[in-house]
């Protein structure tokens, strides 16, 4: 399904989940929480099934022909959306802010990739601000951190949006660690090529998280809370880690990230 | 300087497991960001002056050969002189021949990177003449023989123990009762051995903040006020600066100065800042009688122009290397050379070639926040992803790691094959990874596992699941009716 939905109602917009390669292949119960949000939120929504990744693995290795040629692909897949939307920061970065720095000085993807951009929302601040989630209708009892991951933040500015929604769950309180911007470590393949800095960095993260006093720890992209949470369970930390979709869709009968499924472990 | 960069992992885990420079990098990640972030706040226009620096230096790189010949046309007229040194070599020889005209035995020295990236130190010494570094930080890595750790506090990775250890063993007539267990003591010590030095000095030589093409004069700026001592004293001064340092105007140097220290170390300005021009005019109280600037190239002219060109804008205030996660993990001896951080990941390569300097570019997680607190703005992320892109380009598909990333494009440009080739992966890895939710070892990412658990997929993609709907995963059809 290639083509976006006829909409039912002119009024909601059309929109094209880019569910990434994470939630595809790791937990998929994201993009489910994605594909709930954005429906409450008024949209039409479809998942084009020839979407693969945003390139990013190809492009901060220095392969800029293969990235070129991802991104030309997904550009095409995606075009006719009225809006882009992806569960990460990261990979919303990709698409949003260098597939135009890549194709700047090109005269016919150039300006595709800018029309393209324009469309493309990281999925929490799409839920905050373009088409509002409005009333979260959610519980989740728990106290929970909030990390900042490096493109949402840095690349996008997405800082209070997912503050602001989380707000609205019912029970959920936020405890802001002091490190809540600094990076988890992850970096796709630097986690693996320079894996002893890595763990340093990781471990940096998962010292604040205790600090906080926090059970739970929330965030907007998968590379980092699957790497926060490997961290945090080889330490034998107690603190689950979870997409934020999870939580503001209700989606308490998934386990956290590296827990066998049904009833989320209770003890390491 | 010999670098070993090409060591910078083993260089890495060495420093992780250094208690001393661990409660070092803590203090300085927690100490200057924060200064940073205050000083920043006081000054409503802080961003807006980041944009005009950003203007200046643009402006300067685009007719870097106009302002430098009226900066040497400019110090000439006023009795000083322009020597143009295209590498370290030629950079050395220049200074050695004005020691030797000027008879010079001792030469005192402020905190100069430029100085460094000559190695200007080991040379003189090499060639009869003292080099005495004048600035604390500088003096103490000196005597102990070692590269600066951070460009703007040389001797960050050290202990006050390691400080007082070291005077110990090298000032011999210090009395064994005297106490040394603060900072102010450890600075009254530097201080008594050095005050002969300043006065026996023939030469002086400085690096310089700026150089300002209207005036033909350099800026200098410390804490310590050692580079006042070091220029004015001695009859001789010696100026080594990298030709990107240049500016057109006081004016220009002033907006610049606004970001450096704020930036650097949170103060609005540093303690001494301090404009040369030329030698001593007949009337002036002190003074050298003869001014030298000698002009650095070591490779920078051929990054303008290039992809590295705003590399160039660098002020060397060391906000990217206090604000690196990876430079606050591993420090900056791990790198191998004499710059550090962000910023030295991105010149080294420049000066010493991206095949020696490969490790540094790749040893980042492009989280941004060098970028974002670069009084400069300068883009270090992108130009870390460029350096990878030369080495790419350069080395095609060498590696096991870059086939293997080959194959992955391949994959991910082929959708229907990629879903079979991932869907089948991971409804393996869920399958057996299933019991416990995660993996404690995986073939082929012990990078990941030798210290992380890795979780297990869940079975199906959510591709599978959402166009196809469940294979005997009951999550997928529970999930699916949740909407």
């Amino acid at each position: 399904m290639n083509t976006p939905p006829e909409s039912q109602n002119a009024s909601r917009p059309k929109v094209g989940l880019f569910v990434t390669c994470l939630v595809d292949l790791m937990r998929p119960g994201v993009g489910f929480a994605a594909a709930e949000l954005l429906t409450r939120a008024g949209c039409d929504i479809a998942v084009p099934e020839s979407q693969t990744c945003c390139g990013q693995p190809a492009y901060n290795s220095g392969d800029v022909a293969d990235t070129k040629a991802i991104a030309k692909a997904t550009i095409q897949v995606f075009e006719g959306f009225d809006y882009v939307v992806a569960p990460s920061g990261s990979c919303a970065g990709m698409l949003k802010v260098h597939y135009p720095e890549m194709f700047k000085d090109d005269p016919d993807w150039g300006p595709r990739a800018d029309a393209f951009a324009a469309r493309v929302f990281e999925l929490l601040s799409f839920l905050a601000d373009v088409m509002p989630l409005g009333d979260v209708q959610a519980a989740w009892p728990a106290k929970a951190s909030y990390h900042d991951s490096c493109a949402g933040l840095r690349e996008l500015g997405v800082k209070q949006e997912p503050r602001r929604l989380l707000a609205g769950v019912d029970g959920l309180e936020i405890v802001e660690g002091e490190e809540a911007e600094r990076c988890c470590g992850f970096g796709g393949l630097f986690c693996i090529k320079y894996e002893d800095i890595s763990t340093g960095m990781v471990d940096v993260k998962v010292d604040d998280l205790v600090a906080t006093g926090a059970g739970m720890v929330l965030g907007g992209d998968l590379g980092c809370l699957m790497n926060i949470a490997g961290r945090l369970q080889r330490r034998g930390v107690n603190i689950e880690a979870r997409h934020a979709a999870e939580v503001l869709a209700g989606m308490d009968d998934l386990a956290p990230i590296g827990v066998s499924g049904g009833a989320p472990e209770k003890s390491e | 300087m010999q670098s070993t960069t090409r060591e910078f992992k083993e260089n890495a885990y060495a420093a992780r497991r250094d208690p001393q420079l661990q409660d070092a990098l803590q203090r300085l990640g927690h100490g200057f960001p924060l200064k940073r972030l205050q000083a920043a706040g006081r000054l409503p226009e802080f961003e807006r002056l980041r944009d005009q620096a950003r203007e200046i230096k643009n402006h300067v790189l685009e007719h870097l050969d106009f302002y430098l010949e009226r900066f040497e046309e400019r110090v000439t007229e006023q009795g000083g002189h322009v020597h143009w040194a295209t590498d370290a070599e030629a950079a050395r020889r220049i200074i050695l021949e004005i020691c030797r005209k000027a008879g010079a035995k001792a030469v005192t020295k402020s905190k100069s990177m430029i100085g460094e990236e000559i190695a200007i130190n080991d040379y003189l010494e090499d060639h009869g003449v003292e080099p005495i570094e004048t600035d604390l930080g500088e003096y103490i890595i000196q005597l102990r023989h070692e590269p600066p750790s951070h460009i703007i506090a040389p001797a960050i990775h050290l202990s006050m123990g390691q400080v007082e250890e070291t005077f110990r063993e090298k000032h011999t007539d210090l009395p064994e009762d005297r106490l040394l267990d603060d900072p102010e003591k450890l600075l009254t010590e530097a201080r008594t051995q050095l005050r002969q030095k300043f006065i026996a000095a023939d030469v002086g030589l400085t690096g310089a903040n700026m150089l300002i093409a209207e005036t033909g004069s350099n800026v200098l700026v410390t804490n310590e006020g050692n580079a006042d001592l070091t220029y004015s004293l001695p009859r001789v001064h010696i100026v080594i600066a990298s030709l990107e340092k240049i500016v057109p105007t006081l004016e220009d140097a002033t907006a610049i100065l606004r970001v450096l220290a704020r930036s650097a170390t949170g103060q609005e300005m540093s303690v001494y800042t301090t404009f040369c021009t030329g030698p001593r005019r007949p009337g002036d109280l002190d003074g050298p009688d003869e001014y030298h600037v000698v002009l650095l190239d070591n490779g920078r002219s051929e990054l303008v122009g290039t992809e590295f060109q705003e590399m160039l804008r660098c002020i060397r205030c060391g906000a990217c290397l206090n604000h690196c996660p990876v430079y606050g993990t591993v420090g900056g001896h791990a790198y191998g050379w004499v710059y550090s951080g962000p910023m030295g990941a991105v010149l080294i390569p420049g000066l010493i070639g991206i095949d020696e300097a490969g490790h540094l570019p790749n040893a980042s997680t492009l989280c941004g926040r060098c970028e974002s607190v670069c009084p400069m703005r300068i883009p270090l992320p992108r130009m870390l992803r460029a350096w990878r892109a030369r080495q790419f380009e350069r080395h095609g598909t060498g590696t096991a790691g870059r086939w293997a990333l080959k194959a992955w494009a391949m994959l991910a440009r082929r959708p229907w094959l990629y879903r079979r080739i991932m869907g089948l992966g991971v409804a393996f890895l869920g399958a057996i990874g299933r019991r416990r939710g995660r993996f404690g070892w995986l073939p082929l990412a012990t990078g990941w596992t030798n210290t992380r658990d890795m979780a297990a997929p869940e079975g199906d993609t959510f591709l599978q699941q959402w166009h196809k709907g469940p294979r005997g995963d009951a999550s997928g059809e529970r999930l699916r009716q949740r909407r």
